[in-house]
Parts: C-alpha cells; structure tokens; sequence
C-alpha cells in the first residue's frame, strides 16, 4: 500500500540532546497532493522538513518517497530524487544574477567537471524566460539577486525550485514578511505550482492557509495533532487548546 | 564579499603579462649598456615575480570564487619546484662537487648507494613534467577529498592548510627523505641541453614564464565565467542551498582546488627553473600567508588583481629590503591591516568602483551596479 | 647547581635531625670521591657535641673512657678496638672523634690521655670541648684499615639515629660500597630495626655485600633474589656480574632474570618519564592554547598574533628580570613571581589596543581578521628585534626551580614541574572567571546573544575589548612560563601558533576542558612517539594524525553538540 504514497513518513522520531523534536511522527501525502502544516513554535515543523531533506537523520522510523528509503541518502541525492525546498529565510545566491539563479537550479546535470564545458543552450533561455514570467522577474533578469526586495527574493527562490522540476516541493513560510497582495499572490502562485507539483506548505498564516484551500495537518510537540479541512482542524477544541491555551 | 562577474581586466592582465615578458626577454639579448637592454638581474627577479604570480592566481580561484581561504598553498608551489628541480638535478649528471654520474651531490654526502625510488625517471623532463602536476595534484585531491567531504570549511579549513605546508616543512628538512634536507635542490647547470646561466637561456624562460602566465589567467578565467564557475560562486555564498538542489559542494570545491594547486605547481616549476634553488624554506607557513595578501592587495576574485598583486608587492619586497631591510617587515604587516581595513576589494576593485562611479552618473538606471556587466563576454 | 641544591637538601634533613649525630652516609660518599670533609663550622650544626659548656657530657661512661683510652694507643690495633667501641658508643662527642681521627685532626696530649680535636689551629677537649692552651700533643696516626673501621663505626652510629631517614641513608650508603665487615653491624642493626623502609635497605646492603664479597655463602640465591626484587638500576651490574661469574647455574639464571626485570622496570620507568615529559610539553601548549580559547573559542577572533603576545610576555619577563637586577637586586630570586602580573598587564593593555585599533573593525569577517592579524605579527616581530635586538635574550631560572627530584626510577625537573603546576593554576583561574564572576556571565551572554546582551544593559564593546584583553593577557602568560625553557628571540611566537592553534581546534572550540584534553594528547604523542620514530617524524606523524581526525571530527574531540550548531 505504500507505494499509492508521494511521501510517506511513519514513526519517526529524533531527538537532540534529550529535547524530542519530532516525536513518532506519521505523515503521507498522495501524489498531486497540496498539503499544509500548521502548529505552534517547536512543533517540530521545520525539522520535520529537515528529515525529509536529508539534513537530519531521524533516530528511528522511516520516511519513503515514492516507495523509496530517504533515510540512508545524503542532501543532493535526495534533491536528484525529485525534492525540492525553500528555506524559511530566503535563500538566493545573492552575488548572481536572477537570470544565473535560475540557471543553476534548471534540472540538468549536476556534474562539476561537465559544467565547465557547459554553456547555454537556446532551450534552457526558453525555459528560463518563461519561469521570469511565472514570477514576475522578467524585468528584473539581468540584476544580482542580492537586490531584489524580500518577497521578490521569495519569488525568485520558488521559480528556482520550479526549475528544479521537483516532483514535491516543501514550501517553509513563503509568506513571512509579504504584504496581504503579495501574500494572495503567493497563494495563486502556489496553487497554480499545485496543478503540475506536489506540494507541502509550512505556514503560520491563517488567511494565507484558508486562501489555499487545501488540507491541513496540526503539528504539536513532535507529532500530528489532528488532519483534515481548515474549518474543521479549526473547530477541534484540542488545536484550540494548543494555539490558545498553553 | 560580491564579486560582479567581470572579467575583462583578465585580458588586459594576460596582455600585459605577455607584453611584459617578451619586453624584458627581448631586451636582455641587446648587447649590454644600450638604451634599451635589460640585465640579468632584472631578468630573473622578474621571472620570479612572475612565478609567484600563478601562486597568486591559485590562491584567487579559491579563495575569491570559492571561498577557500587557504594558507598553505605554497606547499603545492614548492611541491612543483621540487618537481622540476629533480630533473634539474639530474642534469647536473657527473658535474656536480663529488662527479659522481649517478647520484645527486647530497646522496653522496649521505654515502647512499642507490638513487631512491622516487627519484625513477627524474632524468627524463617528460615525466618531470608530468610530475610538477601530478604530484602536487595528487596531494590536493586527497587533501581535498577528506577535507571537503566531511565539510570542513572557514577558518578551521585555513588552520589545517597551515598545519598540512608546516608538516611538509618538517619532513623536507629531513636529509633521509632524500631531497637534500637544509639545503634543497640547487646547482643546476642546464635544463633540455641548454646552459641555465646563458643570457639567451634566461630571456627564453622568461618569455616562455609569461606565456603560461598569460595562458593561465586565460584558462582560469574560462573556468570561473562559465557555469561552473556560477556554481562556484554560489557554493562560496550559500553552499549548504546547492547541496538542496542537488549539487555536490564538495565535488565543486575539489575540481577546483586540484587546479589550482596544478597552477601553483606550475609557478613553483617556472620558479626553480629561473631562481635556481628550491629548498623546504618554501614551504614555511609564513610564505603562503604572504602570498594570500597579494591577493588580498591585487584584489579577491578578480584574477588579474592576483597577478598584479604578486608583481607589486614583491617588487616592493625588492626596494624595500634593498634600501632599508629592517622596514620591510613593518611594511608588509601594515600592507596586511591596511589592505584588510581599507581596501576590501584591492586594487582592481579600487579601479574598477572608481570607473564605475563614473559612468553610473552618465546613467539613470537606478541601480547600474547590480546590473552584471560579464554576460556579454560570454 | 647540583651541588647547592645537596647543600639545601642537607640542611634540610640537619635542621630536622638536629639532635643527632650528624648523617654518616655524606661524610661516606665524600671519603669516596677523594673531597676532604668539610668539617661544619660549629656554630652551624646545633648539635649538642658541638657546644663546649654542654656540663652533661663531661660524664663518661666505663665502657667509653675505656674506647678514649684505646685510642690512646700507639697500636693500631688497640685504636681499632677503640673505633669499633665507639662505633656500639652512644657518647655524643663520638661522632666528632670518630670524623677528627679520620681526618688526622685528633691527638693525644704527649703527657696525659687526654684526648684532643685539632680544627683550625684550636684544640679542644675530645669530650667536654673546653679549649686547651699550651698542652703538647701528639698526632693519632691511623692506616687505611682503621679509615674502614672508622666508616663502619660512623654508619653503625647513624644506624641508631633516631630519625629514619637518617637510617635508612645509613643503610644505602653501606649498600652503595658494601664492605665485607659492615656485615656483622648491619646484622645488629636489623634485629632491632623497627621501621619498614629502612630495614628494606639493610636488606639491599645485606645482599649487596653478600654477592659483591662472597663473605656468606650459601646466602647468595636470596641476595640474587632481594636485589631482583628491588628493581633498582644500580643493582644491574652487580647482578650481570653474578650471572655471568657464578659457578652455581641456578644463581646465575636466576640472576639473568633478575637482570631481565630490572631492564624490564627500567623500560617501565622510561615510559613513565616520556609520559611526564609529554604531560609537560602538553602543559606548555595547553598555555599557549588557552589564550585562544578565549580569543578564538569564545569570540570566534583568529588571532594570528596570538604568538607574538606569548613572545612579548617572555620579553617583560626578560625586562623583569633585568629591572629586578639593575634596581631592586634583593628581589630578584623572586623575579618570576614578580614577571607573572607584569607580562599578564602589558599583553592585557596590548590586547586591549589591538582589540580598539584592529579587531573590532572585523568582527564577522574571520578571514580578514586572520589577515590583519599576521599582518599585526609581523609588525610586533619587527618592533620586538628593534627594541631588543635580532638574537636571543638570556633569562635566568632561579636556583629553586633548576635541578630535578628523583621519582622512582626517573628523573623529573623541577622547572617543569613548576610549569605544569603554573598551567593548571591559569585554567583553574580562567575557569572561575569564566563561570564564577559577573564578567565571565556578561562574556557568555555576549557571545551568545550580542543584541540581547546590550539590551539588557551590558556594554558589549567593553566585553570584547575586556574578553581579547583577557585572552592576551594569558598569552603573556604563557611567555612567562615559556621563557623558562625556550629561546626568548623574536621568533619565539611562530613556533607555537599553529599547535596551540591546532590544540583549540583538536579539542573542539569554546570548549575549555577539550582543549586540556587536546593540548595533553598531543603533547604526550609527541613525546610517546619520539623515541620510536625520531622527534621530526613523531611530530609530522602527529601532525597529519590531527589534520586526518579534524577531517573526520570537523568539530573537534569535544563538539559543543545541539539544535542551534549549524555549518
């Protein structure tokens, strides 16, 4: 049954220096599934992220995707399997250009010695330029992604990602430190993402999660709360609870 | 530190280089007190601030485009002078102090019977030449390997290039490592057939120093204004965000520090050849500390700042230690915290933000500096 | 040196055993050495024999007066009976005989018995050491026989001191030149003998004499196996000597075994030392290190002068020193002590200068930090060579803290001990600064949280100009102590940056008792390893040992681990 999953985690725990960050954690996702992750700080969010992405290693459980062991990889080989993420604080190589930016994340080799010999093709311009569009950036090609505003360099990281052609993305508060048009606008870019992508959002942003319009999963204390619709997980008196009465 | 990716002044430098060199090699061959002729002297020093240059330019690939500041890479310079001066060393055949035709002067010294095994081969300036690569690539890429691998990187990286050209300077002094201990390789008479100490000899050296020079700059800048050197880049600003998207850092960082340990090997082969000495003073730490302030002077990741940077400073060297030799080293420590605290971008950077400047006040574009001026080299 | 030290170590044991007849065992060894013996002055030794109006010793007993009147005698063997008489005698003037007769300073008046000690031109009453005027005397002559009768009756006197480590030196001293008739006194000695360790050495002398003079067979394979037993080197050769003369097979093999095992100890022995040794190299680094724990591992500063701080201090121990000399001679004994808070201030004053001028212009930009730093190096090398000069200076080591202890089988110099103590009194003082005063709290809070930290009212600039004072001034420290055992020259930093900067980054950084552990490591593979493989080699081993573990362990031995520790 678990090859039906995009991802699936089940059991998962780790600890670091006796705090337990994620705590039996169980959690899939079924391909072209767009998915958020709510919870209050310390939830175990952003390392939930970081086990999938090989930056942590649980200390038991296993996370599959796509029927595959992501425990044993390292970072770039889950990468190359078809994960992509976007970091909380934006993350652009800021001394390129938007237009280098974007290259380096097109799907493509990953191989060092062949990227010397490597320049350019027709094709990868084209499919840079229609990923400026996606954004918004098309005028801004040419300038170094250091400046660019906060949210544009919001941008600029998920049309990286979107070169990276990723069958699932994971999506760290994109919305942090946008403006209510920035932040709807995110959340059309998002879905639109959602059409041909898998996608799991980690978000604080009520409004942002409900303009989305998908499920929702509460993280607490290392583990899953409670699943389901927005209006739903917002009924449970427990997530009440959490948000409200600690 | 952002780096525009502007490499035109590569050019420039591998022109001037070339210009340089043949100027000064063609002047040496005038017979002597004309106008134009050039001594000796001048031919050598030249020739080794020449060689320190590919020294410099190493230390720009990895420490301005990949962020390695390394502070052994003389242990590769020295490493590719040994290199040749084996071959050289050779060719002293049964010239040398005890005529002994099989063994180097210092082997006999030490009442060796055999040439070690190392030293096979060392007569031909084939494999020699293959040797100043090979071996000082070998080292960087093991060194490299398990350094990058287990991310080893900043300033720690720094302390262990310290202490990797220390431990080399150590086992060089020793005579049983048949390299000539305290003394180092030295004596040569000729090099392919040709007498080391003829005019002509010296003036085809230099000239032929500036074309690999020249070459060189060339090669390094094809290598970090491509793709791969976008990658370099972004490993140097944001290395853990490459690995997320599928890069290998570490891969990156490897490629190009074995090059850049081969072109310092070169500079340290182009040295030998026209200094006439290589001893385990080389590998003294201070020296590749020095040499990364050329660069720092020259300006990071520029290419052409190493080189001119090299040239500069060790011309200052030279005056300074001629004329007033207790001042020298006040003069190269305040060069140090003067570089460091005032010209973060050296002096091509200088130039380069002062012609900036003024043309950004030709132009209405409201952000001209961010807007990256390499892509039309391409 | 050695010798005032002897002197110190003998006025010692005097000043203890001052109501005893003086050690034997040193007049013995300086007979040996063919050196006169130093009568001591008088008034130097507050022995009781030695003060002429002492009324009590006027009173002879039968059986002395009987010893007096035998030496007396122009026959040599009379005077022999006499010695061995005095050597069973308690009378406190004996031991003053027994030394004068040896020395041909006694007499005897030409009309009495009286019995005269000659010294210095005085003579005096043997026994009540009233000074006599106008008395013709008559030299006592003695041979060689009765100079060894007079050896054992002064060691079978010392045998009955009440102090024990008067015994026991006794007791060696006999085991160091055994002589076939010392054993009949030893024999006494041990039937009455109460104390462990000295009859340990009468059993030493015992077999020593028994092998060296065969003078009780049948005893020799128990004396084989008691100086086995001991270990001692000095008991080698007269072991070999047995295994390979001895006409009885199974006391020369049990004598090569013996033989066998005290090689084994000695090479026990050595390890032990090379260890001492290591743990005092590792003492100087972990000094040299701990300055940029501070530095380095609390402000995360690349102090690459760290080393010329640390050669600066060994220069105001120097100027110390010969300020102390030039102007205050009567302290200079004590011009260690007194470099301590010197070279601690001038490199703290230092560290805050460069802290104002030059780091703080850096701070988040480590690389250049280490550039500016070298620069800054090179800057002090060159100011130090023109102050002081290109060569080396001479500090001195005071008397108290030259020489060395014997410890078991081993060698150990005070020097170093005092270095070791000194290293661990400095991180003893840095580790309750760092955890026990306000300062060390608000550095904490500094490095951890800086924004945190200045609203909250600390001074952050001040810290940092206080904390890099602090990692200095250590350094200067550290020049003290190396200056002890180093060439003060202006070279003197460089050949410590990159260990001590290896040792912070071994141990993991910001980590205090990691770097103990790494300075301690590394300073005893290096000396482990030097024996083994040579000096050079053990260090480039070690060397490429330390950069393949960094490697392995980017953060060292001791990594601070945690959620909050990224790359």
């Amino acid at each position: 049954m678990s090859e039906d999953w995009l991802l699936d985690l089940s059991h998962v725990s780790v600890t670091f220096d006796g705090f337990r960050a994620i705590n039996d954690l169980t959690l899939r996702l079924r391909p072209g599934e767009m998915r958020a992750i709510v919870g209050p700080n310390g939830a175990g969010k952003t390392t939930m992220m970081d086990i999938v992405t090989g930056k942590t290693r649980p200390d038991c459980g296993s996370v599959r995707f796509r029927g595959q062991e992501l425990t044993r990889f390292d970072e770039p080989t889950i990468a190359r399997l078809g994960i992509g993420r976007k970091f909380q604080k934006p993350t652009v190589f800021e001394a390129l250009s938007v237009h280098d930016n974007l290259l380096l994340a097109l799907r493509g080799t990953r191989s060092p010695l062949r990227m010397l010999f490597l320049r350019e093709t027709p094709d990868e311009g084209e499919r840079i330029a229609g990923l400026l569009g996606r954004i918004g950036l098309t005028a801004r090609e040419r300038l170094l992604a250091g400046a660019l505003s906060h949210g544009q360099k919001q941008w600029l990281e998920i049309g990286m990602l979107l070169a990276q052609d990723p069958r699932l993305l994971l999506v760290d508060e994109p919305v942090a430190g946008m403006t209510d048009a920035e932040t709807m606008q995110t959340a059309d870019l998002l879905r639109d993402i959602n059409t041909s992508h898998s996608v799991i959002v980690v978000e604080h942003d009520m409004d942002f999660v409900r303009a989305l319009g998908v499920d929702v999963t509460v993280l607490h204390e290392g583990s899953v709360l409670t699943e389901g619709t927005l209006d739903r997980v917002s009924a449970d008196p427990r997530v009440i609870d959490v948000y409200l009465g600690r | 530190m952002k780096t525009s990716m502007d490499f035109r002044s590569v050019r420039l430098a591998a022109g001037l280089v070339l210009l340089l060199s043949a100027v000064l090699s063609l002047g040496s061959l005038l017979p002597q007190q004309g106008v134009f002729s050039v001594s000796p002297f001048v031919v050598t020093i030249v020739g080794k601030y020449l060689s320190y240059a590919f020294l410099a330019l190493a230390i720009d690939l990895v420490w301005g485009f990949a962020g390695i500041l390394t502070l052994g890479h003389a242990a590769f310079f020295a490493l590719g002078g040994y290199a040749m001066g084996m071959y050289l060393t050779r060719e002293i055949g049964a010239r040398g102090v005890y005529g002994n035709a099989h063994l180097p002067d210092f082997m006999v010294f030490l009442s060796w019977s055999d040439l070690p095994w190392y030293w096979m081969g060392s007569e031909h300036f084939a494999v020699s030449v293959l040797l100043v690569l090979l071996v000082p690539g070998a080292l960087a890429a093991l060194f490299g390997w398990l350094a990058f691998r287990s991310r080893v990187s900043g300033v720690y990286l720094s302390i262990i290039t310290q202490a990797l050209t220390f431990a080399l300077m150590l086992a060089f002094f020793q005579n049983g490592l048949g390299f000539g201990g305290n003394n180092g390789l030295t004596d040569f008479k000729d090099v392919l057939g040709f007498d080391l100490h003829q005019a002509r000899t010296r003036a085809a050296l230099l000239a032929l120093t500036g074309v690999f020079l020249a070459g060189s700059l060339m090669l390094a800048r094809w290598v970090v204004s491509g793709r791969f050197g976008r990658l370099l880049v972004a490993v140097r600003d944001a290395e853990s965000r490459t690995r997320f998207m599928g890069y290998r850092p570490d891969h990156a960082k490897l490629l190009v520090w074995i090059l850049s340990a081969m072109i310092a090997a070169v500079g340290g082969a182009f040295y030998v050849l026209q200094v006439g000495i290589i001893n385990p003073g080389e590998f003294t730490p201070g020296n590749s500390i020095e040499a990364v302030i050329w660069v720092a002077v020259g300006g990071r990741g520029t290419l052409s700042g190493a080189v001119l940077g090299a040239v500069l400073v060790n011309f200052g060297k030279t005056l300074f230690t001629a004329w007033m030799p207790e001042f020298w080293l006040y003069g190269l420590g305040f060069l140090f915290i003067a570089t460091t605290l005032f010209l973060p971008c050296g002096l091509v950077g200088l130039v380069g933000s002062m012609g900036g400047r003024a043309g950004r006040n030709a132009r209405t574009d409201p952000t001209p500096e961010l807007v990256e001026p390499g892509r039309d080299e391409e | 040196m050695a010798e005032a030290r002897a002197a110190v170590l003998l006025v010692a044991l005097l000043s203890v055993a001052s109501c005893l007849p003086l050690g034997p065992a040193i007049c013995l060894a300086q007979d040996r050495t063919g050196i006169p013996t130093p009568t001591p002055a008088p008034t130097s030794i507050p022995a009781p024999i030695s003060a002429p109006d002492v009324g009590h010793s006027n009173a002879v007993s039968d059986a002395d007066g009987e010893a007096l009147r035998a030496l007396a005698s122009r026959h040599f063997e009379a005077i022999g009976r006499g010695v061995a008489r005095l050597g069973v005698s308690d009378a406190p003037w004996g031991k003053a005989v027994l030394e004068a007769l040896h020395d041909g300073r006694l007499a005897v008046g030409s009309d009495s018995d009286r019995i005269v000690i000659r010294e210095n031109g005085v003579a005096r009453d043997a026994v009540t050491g009233a000074t006599l005027t106008g008395d013709a005397l008559r030299r006592i002559r003695v041979n060689n026989r009765i100079r060894g009768a007079i050896r054992i009756a002064l060691a079978e006197r010392a045998l009955r001191a009440n102090d024990v480590s008067a015994r026991e030196a006794a007791a060696m001293a006999l085991y160091h030149h055994p002589g076939a008739d010392a054993l009949p006194v030893l024999d006494r000695a041990m039937s009455r003998e109460k104390a462990a360790s000295v009859k340990r050495a009468l059993t030493l002398a015992r077999a020593a004499i028994v092998l060296k003079t065969g003078a009780a067979p049948g005893q020799e394979r128990a004396a084989v196996e008691t100086l086995g037993k001991s270990g001692r080197l000095d008991a080698r050769g007269l072991l070999a000597g047995v295994a390979s003369s001895s006409s009885d097979p199974e006391i020369a093999g049990s004598a090569r075994k013996a033989v066998a095992s005290i090689d084994r100890r000695q090479r026990l022995w050595g390890i032990v030392q090379n260890v001492f040794y290591g743990a005092s190299l590792g003492s100087v680094l972990m000094l040299a290190a701990m300055g940029l724990a501070v530095t380095f591992g609390v402000m995360g500063v690349i102090n690459m002068a760290h080393g010329e701080l640390m050669m600066i201090g060994a220069y105001a121990t120097y100027a110390t020193q010969y300020g102390l000399h030039r102007w205050l001679p009567g302290l200079e004994t004590w011009s260690l002590a007194v470099a301590v808070p010197v070279a601690f201030g001038v490199c703290w004053l230092l560290g805050i200068a460069i802290e104002k001028g030059l780091i703080r212009f850096l701070y988040g930009r480590p690389l250049e930090t280490l550039l500016a730093t070298w620069g800054l190096s090179l800057c002090l090398q060159q100011l130090v060579r023109s102050l002081f000069g290109p060569t080396n200076v001479a500090v001195t080591t005071p008397s108290f803290l030259s020489g060395s202890v014997a410890i078991g089988g081993t060698e150990i110099t005070i020097g170093r001990i005092a270095i070791l103590v000194f290293s661990g009194c400095v991180m003893a003082g840095l580790l309750f600064i760092l955890r026990r005063t306000r300062f060390g709290l608000q550095m904490r809070a500094v490095t951890q949280n800086r924004r945190m930290a200045a609203l909250m009212g600390i001074r952050t600039a001040r810290v940092d100009a206080l904390t890099f004072g602090l990692g200095s001034g250590i350094a200067g420290l550290a020049g003290v102590a190396v200056s002890q055992i180093d060439n003060v020259s202006p070279n003197l930093g460089q050949g410590y940056i990159i260990d001590s900067f290896l040792v912070v980054v071994f141990g993991g950084v910001g980590n205090l008792w990691g770097t103990l552990a790494a300075a301690m490591t590394l300073g005893i593979g290096d000396k482990v390893l030097e024996p083994l493989i040579g000096a050079v080699s053990g260090k480039i081993l070690l060397l490429v040992l330390v950069i393949l573990y960094i490697q392995k362990h980017p953060r060292g031995m001791f990594p601070l681990r945690g959620r909050g520790v990224d790359s």
